[in-house]
């Protein structure tokens, strides 16, 4: 199993900020079986993270590892899309 | 009720962007958000940077720039090029960027999502500085990032009520497809109603024309219609504002010499001071002779005289003034008189327009020459030259400068100019030199066709040209239809000049 390093970026605790989080932490322990190591900036919080970062789209989840880099935008509510993003196998 | 608090209570941001002010009676809207549009290439981004820069320009107000399309490494370089040291702005505080340009990373969407990284990256750059001035550049860049243009308009909806609470005044540049029809390509002007400015980029007879016109501007006074602009490596856009020049025209009783006393026995007393005359007549018969007996008339009597020349080298020039007797050169060493030279082709009319102020600027002249105006025509539409006309004109009466325009007819014997039709309701005076055929030898005709504001002398009158200039002699009797360069011989019966 690949190690990913991801970084989540969200904008307060809006109900579409929790949601993506809630998404991508159930994906993470089911498909990822645990080889993850995520970050949450709260781009309300660290605007100056979000700028160097370029986020313009809120939620933002980056894939910094395995690369290549991708960016996935929304609340990753659509599942089978967070996991092409993230190069994993759709059942 | 009250029309003057009305327009008092929207505040106006100068754009730093010459001659643009004035169109917009005083510049944005203050705390509002306007829309620029207009095609690729059409000046948009430069206008966005010359709003910024003029804020920090006048009174020290930080700008932001959210750049949706060049990467600030691109754009610092790109601005270089105009002067402006962006890098140094920034390092000041003066300038702050906000990077929206494409990234090369693979982006896609999975779940709905907002624009509220962006919204708090701008706002925290705005406050960061104290930003009073934000220019979005562009929409269309902004667009084409994300497929869901429905939710990012709701977005630049939401981003702009939230600009206007931080009190900036925002700029948006948005593309169009066509010179004229949509006002963008993305339908948002339907939620930034209240200000649209639109730049065009329109190519005329083989030239380029630039033009900004305000479409709408919500409950504040501006001009309308169309105005011409150019953009100069040096220093970016200059609009040329036609209309508000001429209202500021004043008249003036003073007289002063045209540099030839006969002329002025004829015009009873001289030219008006800050009157413009021109000039009309075919090839050779003495437009430019009359128009160094114009300077050298400055000349003596102290002025400062200014030689626009658009026909000949600076050398032929003097050569010309020395035939004549009159010493162009030394005054021009002395710093008294000015010759400046150019080729009408090398560029843009409104480009000679701006180059012409800035040397008038610089050299305060009491009196000029253009030599010729329709040397300029051949390289402009007749709505472009019309303009330029009105627009130097009106420029040099404001300084209270006289002028003297030479217009070349296309004919040979008589005939009136295109350039007359075009520009004679906007000069003072109107003196025709023509050739006329009679007793079997060509003759120089010169007439005061019109003047403004006093009674002069109506006659055709005989001149002859020798090494000491023009001598205007006596009418001529008995020929009629030498305007049109058609001489017919009249007996009269009495005025013993006609000849059988």
């Amino acid at each position: 199993m690949q190690h990913y390093v991801l970084r989540l970026f969200v904008a307060g605790h809006s109900a579409r900020s929790e949601r993506a989080i809630a998404n991508l932490r159930e994906i993470c322990e089911n498909d990822l079986g645990g080889h993850y190591e995520l970050t949450v900036v709260d781009v309300l919080e660290r605007p100056a993270v979000a700028e160097q970062e370029k986020v313009a789209a809120t939620p933002t989840l980056i894939k910094v590892l395995p690369e290549p880099i991708r960016r996935i935008i929304g609340d990753l509510s659509d599942r089978d899309q967070v996991l092409v993003g993230l190069d994993l196998e759709v059942h | 009720m009250n029309q003057t608090s009305n327009t008092a209570a929207v505040g106006k941001a100068p754009t730093g962007i010459p001659g643009l002010d004035s169109v917009a009676r005083g510049g944005l809207p203050l705390g509002r958000t306007t829309m620029i549009s207009g095609t690729a290439g059409s000046g948009k981004t430069i206008f966005g940077a010359q709003f910024l820069l003029g804020g920090i320009e006048a009174g020290n107000e930080p700008g932001v720039l959210v750049t949706c399309e060049e990467r600030p490494v691109d754009l610092r370089q790109n601005l270089a090029g105009f002067g402006w040291n962006v890098a140094d702005l920034e390092a000041r505080g003066l300038l702050g960027i906000v990077d929206l340009s494409p990234e090369p990373t693979e982006q896609m969407t999975a779940g709905t999502f907002d624009l509220e990284g962006l919204l708090t990256r701008i706002t925290a750059m705005v406050r960061r500085l104290g930003a009073t001035r934000l220019v979005i550049d562009s929409l269309g860049a902004m667009f084409s990032q994300f497929r869901e243009s429905g939710l990012v308009r709701w977005e630049l909806f939401r981003i702009a009520a939230a600009l206007r609470e931080e009190g900036v005044t925002t700029l948006l540049t948005v593309e169009r497809d066509a010179e004229y029809g949509e006002v963008s390509r993305y339908g948002v002007e339907e939620f930034v109603t209240d200000n649209v400015i639109v730049l065009r980029n329109v190519l005329e007879w083989e030239n380029r024309r630039r033009t900004v016109e305000i479409l709408k501007m919500r409950g504040v006074e501006h001009q309308k219609g169309e105005f011409p602009f150019t953009i100069r490596p040096q220093d970016g856009i200059t609009v040329i504002p036609l209309a508000s020049a001429r209202l500021t025209q004043q008249s003036s009783d003073t007289r002063a010499t045209s540099g030839n006393s006969r002329l002025d026995e004829m015009c009873s007393g001289g030219f008006f001071r800050d009157s413009v005359v021109l000039v009309s007549g075919a090839t050779g018969t003495g437009k430019t002779l009359m128009a160094n007996e114009f300077i050298a008339g400055g000349l003596r009597a102290g002025e400062r005289c200014l030689f626009f020349g658009f026909e000949e080298s600076q050398e032929q020039i003097f050569r010309n003034a020395r035939g004549w007797g009159i010493d162009l050169e030394t005054k021009a060493n002395e710093g008294l008189s000015h010759v400046t030279c150019a080729y009408p082709e090398t560029m843009g009319l409104e480009d000679h327009l701006v180059a012409m102020k800035e040397h008038i600027e610089a050299f305060r002249p009491e009196r000029l020459v253009v030599d010729s105006v329709s040397a300029l025509e051949r390289v402009a539409t007749p709505r472009a030259f019309r303009e330029f006309i009105i627009a130097l004109s009106a420029f040099i009466k404001e300084r209270r400068i006289m002028g003297l325009y030479t217009a070349a007819t296309p004919t040979l014997m008589g005939g009136s100019s295109v350039t007359e039709a075009h520009i004679s309701t906007m000069t003072d005076t109107i003196i025709l030199l023509r050739y006329v055929e009679a007793d079997s030898a060509v003759h120089r005709a010169l007439t005061i066709l019109k003047m403004r504001g006093c009674a002069h002398d109506k006659d055709i009158r005989r001149f002859t040209v020798d090494g000491s200039g023009m001598h205007i002699g006596d009418p001529f009797r008995g020929v009629e239809g030498i305007l049109e360069g058609r001489p017919v011989h009249v007996t009269t019966g009495g005025e013993g000049e006609a000849n059988p």
